[in-house]
């Protein structure tokens, strides 16, 4: 072992699989001077990745997960460590079956095309041992895999060594961190001090201590997963590799049971929610086994006992089958069951590659890897990202309320828009006592309550003669109210709570400066202009897109959605110049944001205002302060959702004030209170707008997305060389529009999809770009002034054809037939945009 | 035959013993518990007397209510039926276990043909409690004993001694004390798991006598903890590993 290093370009703590895969990468990248540290012994420190049962399941309904998982492992193949076995999620339920045929959508959508729906005889044949008469069928998958994490790490670690870019010191206990002037500037250490302009945490479930001596947090608690091994089976004993048999996942019981060589190790996710806190865990010295695998609770695990020995009773039955080995270890769990990757927004330099499992170990240490070094990583990290998360979100009471509450829905049939039901009510908008009145169905945005829709709306559902959903699936968290909400506003007016947005001023001689480096738009406008503008990476994807109000010539408000708020928050705090001639202020909680659309909504407007709401007087696109009674409001006239209309801003103390004056004012012109349901989907459909996250994500640049401007503006701006050169290409996919032909099911219940499913050729055949990308739904909802159900989805340029038929939209294994309506951004609904503009 | 097998609750030790702040206990809070190995072997030989035997095999333990943790592992193994001397968790001294267990004997009122015990406890470490039962009930007692076979009314003691055995035959009943290597402890099977679960426990509060033997505190010996020697790296290892696996008598 060499000397200790005094410096170094980046320090990577942890020798997990993250931390030795990051490492490998940055050496990869090109960074020449890089050392790995840990606590404890090499090639096994005792972190989760010691205990970890490593088999990869490819397909999830996260696109960012499976594509992480599949890089992950396709690295692990290369290293030679991925024993491909196959693996069988399996259902005792009609309802799990539903959910295994929403699991196909997910494996085309994803491109994991081996998947397969298997009938109870066909798992019999593939996994002998099992009681296939509990059974209703399976989805099986037949690259499941089981690899060795800790070879892939040390094959990786000593590969960068040889290399002479990286330097490991095990045994080497991390004292501090230290922060000087929000940058990090070194690591103490048990073997002396190192300086580094970069430190990176992937220190698994001890992470957040690590975080906390820097002043950042990473949210994340250590959780018990029960494992048992038992064994030898008879079965097994000639076994000649570890793993013989596809991985059977019963996930109607939350459990697992997977050969591992002469015996058989059972699973569970079915026990209650256990946690730890971080400081809890034992040194490696007081550790039985390690400190991440704590004594086994047998009482916890008793009862899921039945249920394995009720699917492979000749195993686990067999008197002569012992258990072996049973722990419970620990695995790191987050407030939304996505990892935290990327860049701490409390410390710069400070890295999280945390909340990582091993199946996507590999991917998030070559993505990470890229961002560190190039500034941003091929694949799409965005609900990975450190910095989305909201100051509720950091704090532990949450982090433990949520995953409690998640833990049990690991192997659970969670659906796309299921909201939470712990500790709720964290931020309340000033309307909110208002909106419950109204029987206000609350959804929760970035903490606060958001009314999804109001119940006191209920009489509309008739009056517009909108129908119910016949699947019980398709109208979970679901009203027909949002639809007859939307036709109120299209015929009447809308009001609606925007509170949720996250909002920032940026103010100094050099905030337009900083402004025309983040964003594609021009933002050199006139004073008083909306300016509606795509941010881009530096691959030229999308990062996010926003709008910007000019207030004055150094002093712009950004308003951008509250789910990824904070997320945006630093990106535009990061291109701040660092002599303070800029700043950037959170005034999130400053201000309220109360929406008025729809033809009377000038009526409405005018009926409060003395200033001049006219046409003329106040075109789209503009914005001023007015005054409406007592309050002086910012008025901003665009719109979301495709009518006439205005955003006002008050401050938030008012907001309950504007609303009463409003809504009073709105009774002659019969306003409805219309929830996030007709502003986030039928009304944005309808207009084919664009979301961060749906439709704008990094893998598509502005072209595909249809929103490049004519002329592109003449200051630099992130990601502008990649924007020129995209503008220059043809484009591999084309974002359109297309409404669903038919809903009728082969059982003959009207179907619904609810965003994410594969586009298809009518005969199921899947449509991939020239990038290798496939066509799925990124958006999906109703269009109910078009009487039509509309969905979003990047084409291939010889699919994307308006008028054609040749399409269909896969959703429970079925084919529902679709047109293409638009290619490119022209609305589907008001295409000349008049009401908008009226 | 009747086999009863006393064993007592411990903490799962990980490579550092911790001790709490006050000194009189073993710092527990990230530990399991289980039994010694002695004890271990203890059940399993009961276990396999009554499967060649017939009869029943019982397992008592004196202790706090978790305890029934271990009582459940034992009667996984195969045990019929458990007796829990219900402690508030205090270490009782041997003569005050001894006496609550040869009480619990007694008011059972089976005539076990054979009463086992670990050699001593892996915990206290008194060498004491077997001898004591065995002394209040009347009976023979043999100690450290690695081998037992029972036949015509007697049961046949092996213990190891120096470059030979001693072995004894006792007179049914008896009390034996055992050695870990009496045998190789089977693993609970799922179904043995699952049976466990709905065996009787016979659950009351001894009165405890007056403890003789005060502890005033605990210490860790020096130097104890994992002793792990790395003997090199690749293959200039090599020797290293071959030198003490002769040591060891394995090459």
């Amino acid at each position: 072992m060499s000397t200790f290093p005094g410096g170094a370009k980046a320090v990577v703590i942890g020798c997990g699989i993250v931390g030795n895969s990051l490492a490998y990468h940055l050496t990869q990248q090109g960074w020449t001077d890089v050392v790995l540290i840990d606590k404890g012994p090499l090639p096994n420190p005792g972190g989760s990745t010691g205990h970890a049962s490593n088999f990869i399941f490819p397909v999830d309904h996260s696109k960012e997960m499976t594509v992480l998982t599949l890089e992950s492992q396709r690295q692990y193949i290369a290293l030679g460590v991925n024993t491909e076995c196959g693996g069988i999620e399996v259902a005792r339920t009609e309802e799990r079956m539903e959910e295994l045929r929403r699991r196909m959508a997910s494996a085309k959508a994803w491109g994991v095309d081996s998947a397969r729906l298997v009938t109870p005889a066909e798992i019999k044949e593939l996994v002998p041992f099992i009681d296939e008469s509990i059974l209703l069928g399976g989805f099986y998958c037949p690259t499941v895999s089981v690899v060795d994490s800790l070879r892939a790490g040390t094959i990786m670690r000593e590969a960068a060594v040889e290399s002479g870019a990286l330097t490991v010191f095990a045994s080497t206990q991390v004292a501090g961190i230290d922060v000087e002037h929000g940058r990090v500037r070194r690591v103490r250490t048990s073997r002396g001090d190192i300086e580094a302009e970069t430190v990176v945490i992937a220190c698994g479930v001890w992470s957040p201590l690590l975080a906390a001596m820097a002043g950042a947090r990473i949210p994340l608690v250590p959780m018990v997963h029960q494992m048992i091994d038992i064994g030898p089976v008879p079965r097994f004993a000639k076994a000649s590799k570890a793993i013989e048999y596809p991985i059977v996942r019963d996930m109607d019981v939350f459990m697992y049971e997977r050969q591992d060589g002469i015996g058989l190790e059972v699973g569970s996710y079915a026990h209650r929610s256990i946690q730890h806190d971080p400081e809890d865990i034992p040194t490696i010295e007081a550790a039985a086994l390690s400190p991440t695998e704590f004594p086994f609770t047998q009482t916890d695990f008793d009862p899921q006992l039945a249920d394995a020995l009720d699917l492979m009773p000749e195993i686990v039955g067999d008197e002569s089958v012992g258990v072996k080995y049973a722990i419970n270890g620990l695995i790191s769990l987050t407030p939304d069951g996505m990892p935290i990757l990327g860049e701490t927004p409390e410390v710069k330099g400070l890295w999280s590659a945390a909340a990582v499992w091993v199946k996507e170990g590999p991917g998030v240490g070559k993505s990470v890897a890229e961002w560190m070094v190039h500034g941003e990583s091929h694949i799409d990290l965005h609900s990975s990202d450190v910095s989305r998360f909201h100051a509720h979100q950091q704090t532990r009471s949450h982090v433990r309320a949520r995953t409690f509450e998640a833990f049990p829905k690991t192997y659970g049939i969670v659906h796309p828009v299921e909201q939470w039901a712990s500790d709720r009510n964290l931020r309340l908008s000033p309307m909110h006592e208002r909106q419950k009145e109204l029987g206000a169905v609350f959804y929760e945005a970035a903490g606060w309550e958001r009314p999804q829709w109001y119940e006191a709306n209920a009489p509309l559902v008739e009056r517009y003669g909108v129908a119910a959903r016949e699947a019980e699936w398709d109208a979970r968290w679901w009203s027909p109210i949002i639809n007859a909400e939307h036709l109120a506003m299209r015929e009447h007016a809308g009001i609606f709570d925007l509170s949720a947005f996250a909002i920032f001023d940026v103010n100094g001689a050099r905030a337009l400066d900083a402004l025309q480096r983040a964003v594609l738009a021009q933002v050199d406008v006139a004073v008083g202009r909306v300016v509606y503008t795509p941010v881009l990476g530096s691959l030229g994807g999308f990062k996010s897109d926003l709008t910007i109000m000019r207030l004055g010539d150094d002093s712009f408000r950004i308003v951008t959605g509250g789910a990824h708020g904070m997320a945006d928050r630093k990106l535009f705090a990061d291109l701040l110049p660092e002599d303070g001639s800029a700043s950037l202020v959170d005034v999130t909680t400053a201000w309220t944001t109360i929406g008025v659309w729809g033809p009377r909504a000038r009526d409405i407007l005018a009926s409060v205002t003395s200033d001049d709401v006219s046409n003329e007087g106040f075109p789209f696109g503009t914005c001023r302060t007015i005054e409406i009674g007592s309050q002086l409001v910012l008025a901003s006239r665009i719109s979301y959702v495709g009518d006439l209309g205005w955003e006002l801003y008050v401050p938030i103390e008012q907001g309950a004030r504007l609303w009463d004056l409003l809504w009073e004012a709105g009774r002659p012109h019969e306003l409805t209170a219309c929830g996030i349901g007709v502003y986030g989907t039928t009304g944005r459909l309808e207009k084919s707008y664009r979301a961060y996250a749906a439709e704008l994500e990094s893998e598509y640049t502005v072209i595909e997305a249809g929103m490049q401007r004519p002329k592109v503006k003449e200051q630099d701006f992130v990601g502008k060389d990649a924007h020129l050169r995209h503008r220059e290409e043809e484009p591999a996919a084309i974002l359109c529009t297309l409404t669903v032909d038919d809903h009728t099911s082969a059982s003959g219940v009207k179907r619904f999809p609810l965003g994410r499913e594969p586009i298809t050729l009518r005969d199921g055949k899947p449509l991939t770009d020239s990038k290798g990308r496939r066509s799925y739904v990124t958006s999906a909802g109703a269009g109910p002034s078009l009487g039509k159900y509309i969905l979003m989805a990047y084409l291939p340029p010889e699919h994307a054809v308006e008028g054609s038929q040749e399409l269909a939209v896969e959703y429970m294994t079925e084919h529902f037939p679709v047109t293409v309506d638009v290619v490119g951004p022209r609305p589907i609904f008001d295409p000349e945009n008049t009401r908008i503009r009226s | 035959m009747n086999i009863l097998t006393c064993v007592k609750r411990v903490p799962m030790t990980g490579g550092t013993i911790v001790l709490t702040a006050d000194e009189q206990a073993i710092e527990t809070r990230h530990l399991g518990f289980t039994i010694s190995p002695h004890e271990e072997c203890g059940i399993e030989e009961a276990v396999r007397l009554v499967e060649a035997h017939g009869g029943e095999s019982v397992v008592l333990t004196l202790g706090p209510a978790e305890a029934e943790e271990q009582l459940r592992d034992c009667m996984a193994i195969g045990a019929a039926r458990a007796i829990h001397l219900v402690t508030d968790g205090e270490e009782w001294d041997p003569q005050a276990t001894a006496a609550a267990i040869a009480a619990a004997i007694h008011a059972d009122g089976t005539a076990f043909d054979l009463i086992l015990f670990g050699n001593e406890s892996a915990d206290a470490g008194n060498y004491q409690v077997a001898i004591r039962v065995a002394y209040a009930l009347g009976l023979p007692v043999v100690s450290g004993i690695k081998g037992i076979s029972v036949a015509d009314g007697q049961v046949r003691c092996e213990r190891e001694s120096n470059g030979g055995r001693d072995v004894y035959e006792v007179p049914l009943p008896a009390v034996v004390s055992v050695l870990e290597g009496l045998n190789l402890p089977r693993y609970p099977s799922v179904p043995g798991r699952m049976r466990a679960k709905s065996k009787p426990v016979a659950a009351s509060t001894p009165p405890r006598r007056e403890s003789r033997l005060a502890r005033r505190r605990l210490v860790v010996p020096a130097g104890q903890g994992k002793q792990a020697e790395i003997l090199g790296h690749g293959p200039d290892a090599a020797p290293r590993v071959v030198e003490i696996l002769q040591q060891i008598g394995l090459l």
